[in-house]
C-alpha cells in the first residue's frame, strides 16, 4: 500500500516547525512504528536526517511512543498505543498526518519527541506511600476487598504516556493525576496521607503549566488504557475533602 | 582475574544470617558522605536507588529512558514468584529455592538463590505497602496462580502487567527520594563507560541524550542495573533500546562476563511476519494452561484452513512427545520442539516458522465466557498484531529470545571482580543458571535492589573504601577522551561511506540474523565457528558503511543506536565464543551434538559444571576463560524429565 505522510519536523526547542512531505510503501501488516522505521531507512539511506520519535517496548505498556495521528493521540483505535496501531487500519493512498504532542507543559525536543519530565514532577510531589524498605506488614495483614482492588487497578494501569494532555482543548493534566490520586487513595495504604497527596499534586500540575479541566472528557476517548474521567471526579472530591479537613 | 564468590561457610539456611551479622556497617552519619552511582531505573535499578538513599547514601541514578518508570521491566506481564505459602499447598523457601536450581538445569549458585527464597516473602509485603494493586480473591487476601516450572501456585500478578505495577511502586519509593532530595536523577543519559581507578569502579561517563554532552561522574561505589543483552539477535521481546553497551563496557575495563550464551528463548510469541519486522511480542505463557500447540501431521495440509483439519491429521507433538507434562513442559523444551517441527517442514505460516496454538477444546469444553475472563486481554492484543481472531482460528506462535541468564559475574555480595562494581537484576549472572522459570525475574530485580544490595555495599564501603576521588583523576580525562574518540568515528563513517552508505538497523539486522542461525534455539560447533569468521567481517563492514547523520552535540538517536549496536558487533563474539566452549546442553543452551536419540538435552557434569566467566582481550582476540566450580550440597544433580 502506498501511503503519504505529512511529518512534522522540528530540528529544536527554539526553532520554527514545519510538515514534511513523504511517500512509503507499507504492508499491511506492520505496525505504525515499523512504517516509520521504513520511512527512516529510506531517508538515511538518502542520507538524509530521520525522523525522531520516542518508543521503546513497542507492546503498548512503556508509554514513549507519543504521536498525534490524523488529529487523534496515538491513531484512530480505542485503547492502542500508536506501537500497537498496524498499517491494516489503513488504506491504499491514504495521507496521513503525524504531529507530536502539543502542550506548553510539554516542549518539543526534536521532530516528534516532547519533554514529559513535567508528569515526574507531579509525581516527585506525592505519588507515593511514605513507606521505607523493610518497614511492611505482612502482605495479607490487610485485607483489601476484591472490588476496590480492581478499581485502584484500572486507575493504576496509566502508562504515563500524556495522550490526555494531548488530547485536551486546555492541555489538562487531570486524566493523568487523577489516576495517580485515584489509585493510591482507593487503597488503605495510600488512604494515610490522601489529603496531602492531593494537595501536592494538584499543586505541582498548577505549577507546571498544564491547563485545567472543563469537562470535554477527550482525555479518556484518547487514553490508551481507557481509563475512565471518573478518575477526575474522585479527584475533585478528594480534593475537596482535603481542603474542608484541618491537617 | 580473581575470582572468589564469598560463599558463606555453613548450611545454605544459615548463610544470609551469618553474612548478615558478618558484612560490616557503616555508620549512619557517615552514609551521606558516600556518593553511589546506579545505572539503570528498572526494577533492580530503582528499588537499590531508593532503599539505599533511605538508608543515607548520596544517590545518583542514571537512565536512557525519559522517565524512569519506563525501564523495561515495566513490560513483564505474568507475575513474581513468592515462597508465602498462602494457599497451603505445600510450599516453602526450600522448595522455591530447589525449584529454581532445578530449573536452572543445575547451573546457578546455591547460596544466592536460596537467599534469593528467602527475602521473596519480604518483596511481596513491601510491594504491597507501596500500594501495588495485585490480584485478590473476594476476601480481601492475595491471590495466587500457577507457573511453568512448579507444583505449586506461588505466583502473585497483577492482571497481564506485573512488571508495570511492580515497577511503578519501585518509582514511587525512588519518587519519595527524590523529593527529598537524597537521589539525584538523571534521565534520558546514557553510561558510555565505566571509570576504574586504582584497580576500583569509581565513576562513570555519561552522554545526555538531549544535550550530547559528555561527562564524567565520580562515586565511592557504582551500581549497574542495565538488564540483559537480548537485543544482540536483532528481533526480541525486549524493548527496542534494551542495549549492551554498560555492562560490555564493564567487561572491557576488566569486570569477568559469565555465562554470556545462556539466554531464554519463550515460547509463546508472536512469530515474524515480514522483513520490516522491529520486535517480537510475546503471548503469556500462562495460555500454555488452556491452549493445545499442534501442526498438521501432513505437508499436504499445510495449506488449509486449520478448521479443514480433521483432529486426526494434526499432531499434538508436546502432548504426543511429553504424556506427563503435555503443553506445560519448561520454556526450553517447548521452544526447541517448536524448532523441531518447522525445521521439519511442518510450520504454519508463509515464513514455514509458526505452529498453532488452539483454544478451541478450552472454549468447547469451559465456554467463550470463561476463556474471555481467563485471557481476555491477551486475545485482544494478539488479535491487534496478527489481525487474526484467536476465539475462531488458532493463535500461531512461534518462540522469540526473551531473557538473558548471563550477565556480569557476580560474588555473593553482588560484586564483581572490580572492586565496587556491584551488577545487579537481569544484569548479572547468578540465580538463573542456563534456564530462568518464569516469574522468577522480577523476584531477582526486586531482591537484589530492596534486600541484597542495601546490606552488602556497606562492607564494601566500609572495609573496601579507598578514599575521596574527584573526576580530575586522570582516568575520567582518558575514558572521556576515548568516548568522544568512538562518537566522531561512529559520527565519521556516514560522510566517506558515500553511496554505499547502510543504516545502522541495516546492520544489526544482518548480525541478528548470524546469531539467531548459529547461537539461537540449537547451537553446534561447525555453525557457531561460521559465526566466529561471519561477525567481524559485518562488524569491518559496519565501521565502513554504517551511516549516522546529525551531530554529536544534539538529540541523535542514530548516534545511540550506532553505538550500542558497534557494541553488540563485539559482543556477540564473545556469546558464541561462550556457546563454543560449553561443549554441552544445558537449560536454554542445546548443543546439537549433546542430545538423546529423541532429541533431549544431555548435561555433562563433570566438564562444565560451572560458571565460564571470561576476561576481555582486546577486540577480535578470543577472551581468556576463568571457571568458577558450582558445588551442590543441597541439591541433587538430576536429568530433568517431563516425559
Amino acid at each position: 500500500m502506498d501511503i503519504k505522510l505529512k511529518i512534522w519536523r522540528q530540528s529544536g526547542p527554539k526553532q520554527a516547525g514545519f510538515y514534511e512531505d513523504h511517500r512509503v510503501v507499507a504492508d499491511p501488516h506492520m505496525s505504525f512504528l515499523e512504517m516509520l522505521d521504513v520511512l527512516n531507512e529510506q531517508l538515511l539511506e538518502a542520507g538524509k536526517d530521520a525522523v525522531a520519535f520516542d518508543h521503546d517496548c513497542r507492546e503498548g505498556i512503556c508509554g514513549a511512543c507519543s504521536m498525534v495521528i490524523n488529529g487523534n493521540p496515538h491513531g484512530p483505535r480505542a485503547g492502542t498505543t500508536a506501537c500497537q496501531l498496524h498499517m491494516r487500519e489503513y488504506h491504499d493512498g491514504d495521507e496521513i498526518v503525524i504531529e507530536p504532542w502539543r502542550a506548553a507543559a510539554f516542549p518539543i525536543i526534536k521532530d516528534l519527541v516532547v519533554d514529559r519530565s513535567a508528569f515526574d514532577r507531579i509525581q516527585h510531589a506525592g505519588g507515593y506511600v511514605s513507606v521505607g524498605t523493610g518497614s511492611a506488614p505482612d502482605a495479607n495483614t490487610i485485607p483489601i476487598g476484591k472490588r476496590e482492588s480492581d478499581e485502584a487497578f484500572d486507575y493504576a494501569a496509566c502508562i504515563g504516556c500524556g495522550a490526555c494532555v494531548a488530547a485536551c482543548p486546555n492541555a489538562s493534566a487531570m486524566l493523568f493525576v487523577s489516576s495517580k490520586v485515584a489509585h493510591l487513595s482507593l487503597l488503605p495504604q495510600g488512604k494515610v496521607e490522601r489529603k496531602v497527596r492531593v494537595r501536592k499534586m494538584v499543586a505541582a500540575m498548577d505549577a507546571e503549566g498544564f491547563g485545567g479541566c472543563t469537562n470535554h472528557g477527550e482525555c479518556s476517548a484518547a487514553c490508551p488504557k481507557s481509563i475512565s474521567v471518573d478518575a477526575i471526579a474522585l479527584l475533585n472530591r478528594e480534593y475537596m475533602f482535603a481542603g474542608l479537613a484541618r491537617d | 582475574m580473581k575470582l572468589d564468590a564469598k560463599i558463606p561457610s555453613g548450611p545454605v539456611q544459615d548463610k544470609w544470617d551469618k553474612a548478615r551479622f558478618e558484612l560490616k556497617l557503616v555508620n549512619p552519619a557517615n552514609k551521606r558522605h558516600h556518593k553511589v552511582i546506579i545505572v539503570g531505573s528498572g526494577l533492580a535499578g530503582a528499588s537499590a536507588a531508593a532503599t539505599l538513599a533511605e538508608l543515607g547514601y548520596d544517590v545518583e541514578c542514571f537512565c536512557f529512558q525519559d522517565s524512569p518508570r519506563r525501564a523495561h521491566s515495566i513490560a513483564a506481564q505474568g507475575g513474581i514468584n513468592a515462597a508465602k505459602n498462602y494457599q497451603n499447598d505445600g510450599d516453602s523457601v526450600y522448595r522455591l529455592f530447589y525449584d529454581t536450581v532445578k530449573g536452572g538445569d543445575y547451573r546457578s549458585r546455591e547460596a544466592n538463590v536460596y537467599r534469593l527464597a528467602q527475602v521473596s516473602v519480604n518483596i511481596i509485603d513491601q510491594c504491597v505497602a507501596q500500594g501495588v494493586p495485585f490480584a485478590r480473591e473476594y476476601g480481601g487476601v492475595l491471590a495466587n496462580r500457577s507457573f511453568g516450572g512448579a507444583q505449586v501456585s506461588r505466583t502473585f500478578y497483577a492482571r497481564g502487567q506485573t512488571g508495570q505495577q511492580l515497577l511503578l511502586g519501585a518509582y514511587s519509593a525512588l519518587n519519595r527520594q527524590i523529593a527529598h532530595g537524597k537521589v539525584k536523577m538523571h534521565p534520558r543519559t546514557e553510561m558510555l563507560d565505566l571509570v576504574v581507578v586504582d584497580g576500583h569502579a569509581r565513576g562513570i561517563i555519561t552522554r545526555d541524550l538531549i544535550t550530547g554532552e559528555i561527562r564524567p561522574w565520580a562515586a565511592d561505589a557504582v551500581l549497574l542495573a542495565t538488564g540483559g543483552y537480548g537485543n544482540v539477535f536483532y528481533l526480541s521481546t525486549n524493548a527496542k533500546n534494551c542495549n549492551v553497551t554498560a555492562t560490555y563496557r564493564a567487561y572491557k575495563r576488566g569486570a569477568g562476563f559469565a555465562n554470556p550464551c545462556f539466554t531464554q528463548i519463550h515460547p509463546t510469541c508472536i512469530p515474524v511476519s515480514g522483513d520490516y519486522q522491529s520486535k517480537l511480542t510475546l503471548m503469556s505463557e500462562s495460555l500454555r494452561n488452556d491452549g493445545r500447540v499442534w501442526v498438521p501431521r501432513n505437508k499436504a495440509d499445510l495449506n488449509k484452513a486449520p478448521k479443514d483439519i480433521p483432529p486426526e491429521d494434526r499432531y499434538y507433538y508436546l502432548e504426543e512427545r511429553y504424556p506427563s507434562f503435555g503443553n506445560l513442559v519448561p520454556r526450553d523444551v517447548a521452544s526447541r520442539a517448536a524448532k523441531k517441527v518447522c525445521d521439519d517442514g511442518f510450520g504454519v505460516s508463509k515464513t514455514g516458522e509458526a505452529v498453532y496454538l488452539d483454544f478451541a477444546t478450552a472454549i468447547e469444553r469451559d465456554g467463550k465466557p470463561a476463556i474471555e475472563d481467563r485471557y481476555g486481554n491477551l486475545f485482544e492484543m494478539y488479535e491487534r498484531i496478527s489481525g487474526e481472531n484467536p476465539y475462531k482460528t488458532p493463535m500461531r506462535i512461534y518462540p522469540a529470545v526473551h531473557y538473558t541468564m548471563g550477565g556480569l559475574w557476580v560474588d555473593y555480595n553482588l560484586m564483581s571482580n572490580v572492586p565496587g562494581l556491584h551488577v545487579l537484576g537481569e544484569a548479572n549472572f547468578s540465580d538463573h543458571g542456563a534456564n530462568r522459570l518464569g516469574a522468577s525475574a522480577l523476584m531477582q530485580g526486586l531482591a537484589d535492589g530492596y534486600f541484597v544490595i542495601p546490606y552488602t555495599l556497606g562492607n564494601y564501603i566500609a572495609t573496601e573504601y579507598t578514599g575521596e576521588v574527584s573526576t580530575k583523576h586522570p582516568a575520567f580525562a582518558r575514558a572521556e577522551a576515548e568516548v568522544r574518540e568512538r562518537q566522531r568515528k561512529l559520527l565519521e563513517i556516514g560522510s566517506k561511506s558515500g553511496s554505499s552508505r547502510k543504516s545502522v538497523d541495516y546492520f544489526h539486522r544482518k548480525l541478528g540474523k548470524i546469531m539467531w542461525e548459529y547461537c539461537g534455539m540449537a547451537r553446534n560447533a561447525a555453525g557457531l565457528q561460521k559465526a566466529l569468521t561471519q561477525i567481524p567481517e559485518l562488524r569491518e563492514q559496519f565501521w565502513k558503511q554504517a551511516y549516522v547523520p546529525g551531530g554529536a552535540d544534539e538529540l541523535n538517536p542514530w548516534l545511540e543506536k550506532a553505538g550500542r549496536v558497534a557494541d553488540f558487533l563485539e559482543f556477540s563474539e564473545l556469546m558464541c565464543h561462550d556457546a563454543l566452549y560449553r561443549d554441552e546442553s544445558c537449560g536454554g543452551h542445546f548443543r546439537e551434538e549433546h542430545q538423546t536419540e529423541e532429541g533431549e538435552a544431555v548435561r555433562r557434569d563433570d566438564e562444565f559444571a560451572h560458571g565460564a566467566i571470561w576476561e576481555y582481550a582486546g577486540v577480535g582476540t578470543p577472551p581468556t576463560l576463568h571457571k568458577e566450580p558450582l558445588e551442590f550440597e543441597n541439591v541433587k544433580l538430576t536429568t530433568r524429565s517431563y516425559k
